[in-house]
């Protein structure tokens, strides 16, 4: 065996060493430059790799990797199925595109002295996060998402403000509450089937379905993942952590935080249970649906009363957090798919306003941005006003941007299954969304009046940022094809019934 | 030139944007910036004209552009009724640039680079819009130019403008987004796919009752066709400086609605279905109310460009009440007014414009005299009224002959009789301008009594598409024979 | 009934204490106390995790003369790894509350509430 070919075995491991890897090297190196650079190469060499092992399962199916050697079902099993490499590819490319543009931002807003610390945590992060993807083991993701967590908690406590600190801390108490219950979760799952294998877990389940075990199990894994996940009415960390995060860790968790507990939230709902099983006596589609039409109209109509522009585009968030659980809720192929396929629109569309607004603010100052503040900014910062633009089409879901192809696989999925309540309810927080993003427009080309407001584009490293970000949004609004099939592939795996359990 | 006409089709779509990008690169030399929009314009109309005579023959140039998501794809057809459409579009904006070039330097108005940039990128999407292929593509192009018009609406920049800017997107995208885009998905889902087919998809697809309620989202989701009580939007677009008036709110925009309108009742219900299944009935009624209705706020209305926004309103009903006839007559008749209404309205849009221009005058009760100060104004004016109400020899009598014959055809009597009563509101509402400015003594004495035109470049063009008018009456063979290939197929 | 307490109490001694930590959590404002709180709901699925791994009269899983029955080992394994998760989180809870000290003069959640609003 040639080394190379070694190496390409080793890559589902790869992947979550590298920037584990990279994390400490960070804090040895200290210089601010070096460790940008560093950790842009480890983001870049995790998307090269997520890209490599995407086109390794196209053809040939699921990748089972043993960690260090020790088979499943006992060993960690690393397991890579179409919607693990799909996310492995949307956590990558969003930290890498949001990472190249972060260097000026982050040096404005950051104490020299603590730069590096603040790349070893998102380097942590994306080891998290990458790992919790990647893993096939219950209790390694549990592992995997505190880490993720962790570094979160101290990315977010580096903002300028004092309140970033209790916004922290705040994340920090819920977002322990919720790794816990999930904790909880899995021991639960564990005294049933005697296995921490997911994909176990899952064949050993349905025998034991009907007990309580099983089902208050299932209650504090889906509980824990919400609250990971901000899903209303478990979101009230959310708002406040990305107004006060320094504005490129905003994008950061904008673009992965959410969409990993998303897909942990997949994984527990259909990867080890089922939402269709019969035996599973539970209203959960209806509650996860109704849960998430009320963040989809709630948030949003929040977000339309909102002055500053990060807090906005939090409740945003928190509204497109919705769309993906009502799509998972459906429980159907096309619903499963349109919520995948709306984790990557989201985190591109997402991630290209806030560092658009980082923009802004690098050039403004500050930490928190008032509407009122962009004022003349058309003038000022064309280039970054477009983007701002583009994005907040993206998000009202206008043709030729990717939210309208997430929406427009949405939609469908909702017709299909008749759910006419929930069409009305996705169209009237689409319409809310224009409201928002027209304050937000507006507040762009509004003149300044008598105040003089000096204002030049962003430096070069945030545009690329901004308009990789903005090409992205745009691209994948003309072409999705790649991505849907992705997706659809993805849902048809973790529908496939298990054999032998009624539906 | 010897284009394939695939990618003339696909020309006419990139010219105008390529337009606006090198228009934008001109901002600091405005007549080389005015320039570059007069010769797109007139490239893009031949490039348009070279699509005819295929066209004619019957040759449905086809031509897919990407793929979206799996089986739904960027698609490019052009079938008779999208290139009268395209040609009205392309031909009527050579006349409004120089119309606009007189207006705005007249009148000093600000930002002119980004009002031609707009405008530019308005006609991309009016010819993508006549040229689709599938509800996509045409639903694309329906947003593009809601949203390149927007800026165009609130060019003035101030609170008004913002207000109706305001009510504009507002109602265009409420009721795309939330009555037009499940239409669509609908159809999708109901029938496999949004292709426009001769004949129709949904045939034998849907219940009647589905039907029904399909066509009745379809109307309402075209907000761009005006029908109330979503036709807000366009007397809130007349804060817009009135070259924007004139091509968007008379032209491109609101005939993009009641293209729409047509486009989905013959390609996508079928006009056999539609009125063997009945689905169309509830729509003419809706139709003929706001036909009505609207002419009776013109009447009530004294400023110029508010009298004429609801007189368009009333026409736009004209076109959606062909369509609703569901008979092949009325829809060409609607497809005729199209053009008619366009020669037409462009027209009044224009004279309004000069008259504030020369005089800044906005109502028309201060008109009086005024045809005497004016006469190629006035004239024009009284032309292109009497082509809107459709009296010979104007070229609306045409529409106005076949929309009758298609009511006849569908056996609904009293669609004639509403016909015939909104012509009598049109003279109404419409001669009285006219009549003012020629019969009445002027208001105040002091007037000189010479002639005092606004600029020549603004005259120009109004008498112009006057002229138009007149021509359509005597030579409508053109359009008669795009409507002829239309219905032999 | 009695059998159901007292054959299950351990399970009981689990939710007991997870329903006194999250009281804790939620219902005061010092953030040092908070902290404890979230030790204590911690503490309890610890416990819940060791004592599903306890089989009666097993041993410690040492291979040896004689011994027969087991307990689970792998329960305490990954108890292990979660109280290096808790203590982490407690340290970063720590000081972050340190610096909030700092910074507001106070650790009390219903002070910097109202510090905040009035600046």
């Amino acid at each position: 065996m040639t080394g190379l070919a070694l190496l390409l075995e080793q890559l589902p491991a790869l992947q979550v060493v590298l920037p584990l890897l990279a994390a400490p090297v960070c804090v040895l190196l200290r210089r601010p430059n070096l460790v940008w650079a560093l950790s842009c190469l480890t983001s870049l060499g995790c998307l090269g790799i997520a890209l490599t092992l995407a086109r390794q399962i196209y053809p040939h199916g699921v990748i089972s990797y043993a960690m260090g050697g020790w088979a499943p079902p006992f060993g960690i099993e690393y397991r890579l199925d179409e919607l693990s490499v799909f996310m492995l590819v949307v956590v990558s490319l969003a930290a890498s595109l949001v990472l190249i543009g972060a260097r000026q931002s982050i040096q404005r807003e950051i104490p020299a002295d603590r730069i590096h610390l603040l790349y070893a945590a998102v380097l942590l992060m994306l080891t998290g996060s990458l790992g919790i993807i990647s893993t096939g083991d219950a209790f390694n993701l549990f592992v995997f998402l505190e880490i993720a967590s962790l570094s979160t908690y101290a990315l977010v406590a580096m903002g300028r403000q004092r309140r970033a600190l209790v916004a922290a801390f705040q994340y920090l108490v819920l977002g322990t509450i919720g790794g816990t219950f999930i904790l909880i979760g899995v021991g639960l799952l564990y005294m049933m089937t005697g296995t921490l294998n997911m994909q176990d877990m899952a064949e050993r389940l349905p025998p034991v379905l009907h007990t309580t075990t099983a089902l208050a199990a299932l209650a504090f894994l889906v509980i824990g993942a919400a609250l990971k996940l901000a899903l209303l009415p478990l979101h009230i960390w959310l708002p406040n952590a990305y107004t006060f995060a320094p504005s490129m860790i905003s994008a950061l968790l904008a673009a992965i935080s959410t969409k990993v507990a998303a897909y942990v939230l997949i994984r527990f709902v259909y990867g080890i249970y089922d939402l269709r099983w019969s035996g599973l006596n539970l209203p959960l589609n209806d509650v996860l649906a109704l849960l998430a039409v009320a963040a989809m109209l709630f948030a949003s109509y929040v977000a339309v009363r909102q002055q500053e522009v990060k807090r906005l585009l939090a409740w945003s968030s928190l509204a497109q957090i919705g769309y993906i659980v009502l799509g998972l809720s459906l429980a159907t192929s096309a619903g499963l798919a349109a919520s995948t396929l709306h984790i990557l629109n989201h985190a591109v569309i997402k991630a290209g306003l806030f560092v658009a607004v980082a923009a802004v603010l690098f050039r403004q100052g500050g930490s928190t941005l008032q509407l009122a503040d962009l004022a003349g900014l058309s003038r000022g910062m064309p280039w970054t006003t477009a983007a701002i633009i583009a994005g907040g089409l993206g998000l009202i879901g206008v043709p030729l941007t990717a939210g309208f192809v997430s929406k427009w696989a949405l939609l469908q999925a909702l017709i299909e299954s008749g759910t006419w309540l929930y069409v009305a309810a996705l169209l009237a927080s689409s319409l809310l969304a224009v409201i928002y993003v027209w304050r937000i427009i507006e507040a762009c080309t509004a003149s300044t009046g008598d105040r003089d407001i000096q204002r030049r584009e962003a430096p070069l490293g945030l545009q690329l940022s901004i308009w990789a970000l903005v090409a992205m949004n745009l691209y994948l609004g003309i072409n999705s094809s790649p991505g849907m099939r992705l997706a659809t592939e993805a849902s048809g795996r973790l529908l496939a019934p298990t054999a032998g359990v009624p539906l | 030139m010897s284009f394939e006409p695939a990618s003339a089709m696909l020309l006419a779509v990139l010219l105008p944007l390529a337009g606006a990008g090198l228009i934008a690169l001109c901002h600091r030399w405005p007549n080389l910036r005015e320039t570059v929009t007069l010769v797109t314009a007139a490239a893009l109309f031949a490039n348009v004209l070279t699509l005819v005579g295929p066209v004619l023959e019957g040759i449905r140039p086809d031509l897919l552009l990407i793929e979206i998501l799996p089986g739904l794809g960027l698609r490019l057809t052009l079938e008779p009724l999208g290139m009268l459409f395209a040609l009205v579009a392309s031909g009527l904006w050579i006349v409004n640039s120089v119309y606009s070039i007189g207006y705005m330097r007249g009148n000093n108005e600000q930002h002119q680079t980004g009002f031609y940039v707009c405008f530019a990128i308005a006609l991309a999407a009016t010819q993508l819009l006549a040229m689709s292929g599938n509800l996509l593509t045409l639903l694309i192009g329906y947003e593009v130019l809601t949203f390149s018009t927007y800026p165009l609406v609130t060019h003035k920049r101030n609170a008004e403008a913002r207000a109706g800017g305001r009510t504009y997107l507002g109602v265009l995208l409420f009721t795309s987004i939330a009555l037009l885009l499940p239409a669509i998905v609908a159809v999708w889902y109901l029938a496999g796919t949004i292709e426009f087919r001769d004949g129709g998809v949904l045939q034998g697809m849907v219940t009647p009752a589905t039907a029904t309620a399909l066509f009745a989202l379809f109307l309402f989701g075209t907000g761009k066709a005006a029908l109330m009580p979503f036709h807000r939007w366009l007397p809130a677009a007349m804060v817009a400086p009135t070259p924007v008036s004139a091509l968007l709110h008379a032209v491109a925009v609101v005939k993009a609605g009641v293209f729409t309108v047509t486009k989905v009742a013959v390609y996508i219900f079928g006009l056999d279905f539609l009125s063997v299944s009945g689905a169309a009935a509830p729509m003419l009624w809706v139709a003929v109310f706001t036909l009505l209705a609207a002419s009776l706020v013109a009447l009530s209305r004294d400023n110029l460009k508010a009298r004429l926004a609801y007189s368009t309103v009333s026409q736009l009903a004209y076109i959606v009440l062909g369509a609703s006839l569901a008979t092949s007559m009325g829809v060409a008749g609607g497809a005729f007014h199209l053009v008619a209404h366009a020669l037409g309205k462009i027209t009044l849009f224009f004279c309004a414009g000069a008259i504030y221009t020369a005089m800044h005058k906005t109502q028309v009760s201060e008109l009086d005299g005024m045809g005497r100060v004016m006469p190629f104004t006035f004239g024009a004016f009284l032309v292109a009224s009497l082509s809107i109400i459709g009296l010979p020899p104007m070229g609306g009598t045409w529409s106005k002959w076949l929309l009758m014959s298609g009511a006849a055809d569908a056996g609904l009597t009293i669609v004639l009789a509403v016909l015939a009563i909104s012509s009598l509101l049109n003279i109404v509402y419409l001669l009285e301008i006219p009549m003012r400015g020629f019969l009445r003594p002027p208001a105040q004495t002091g007037g000189n009594g010479g002639i005092r035109e606004a600029p020549l470049l603004c005259v120009a063009p109004l008498c112009l598409t006057a002229a138009g008018c007149v021509v359509l009456f005597f030579y409508p063979q053109p359009v008669l024979m795009l409507l002829d290939t239309w219905r032999l197929q | 009934m009695l059998d159901a307490i007292l054959g299950l109490f351990n399970y009981w001694i689990a939710i007991g204490l997870m329903m006194t930590g999250l009281y804790i959590v939620i219902a005061h404002t010092n953030l040092v106390k908070k902290i404890i709180g979230l030790n204590i709901f911690q503490t309890s699925v610890f416990i819940l995790y060791i004592s599903m791994g306890k089989i009666q009269g097993g041993t410690a899983p040492i291979l040896a003369e004689g011994t027969l029955i087991y307990s689970n080992p792998l329960p305490h394994v990954l108890i292990l790894t979660a109280i290096v998760v808790g203590v982490a989180t407690t340290a970063l809870g720590l000081a972050l509350i340190v610096r909030i000290y700092e910074a507001y003069g106070s650790a009390e959640e219903d002070e910097i509430v109202n510090k905040d609003r009035r600046a």
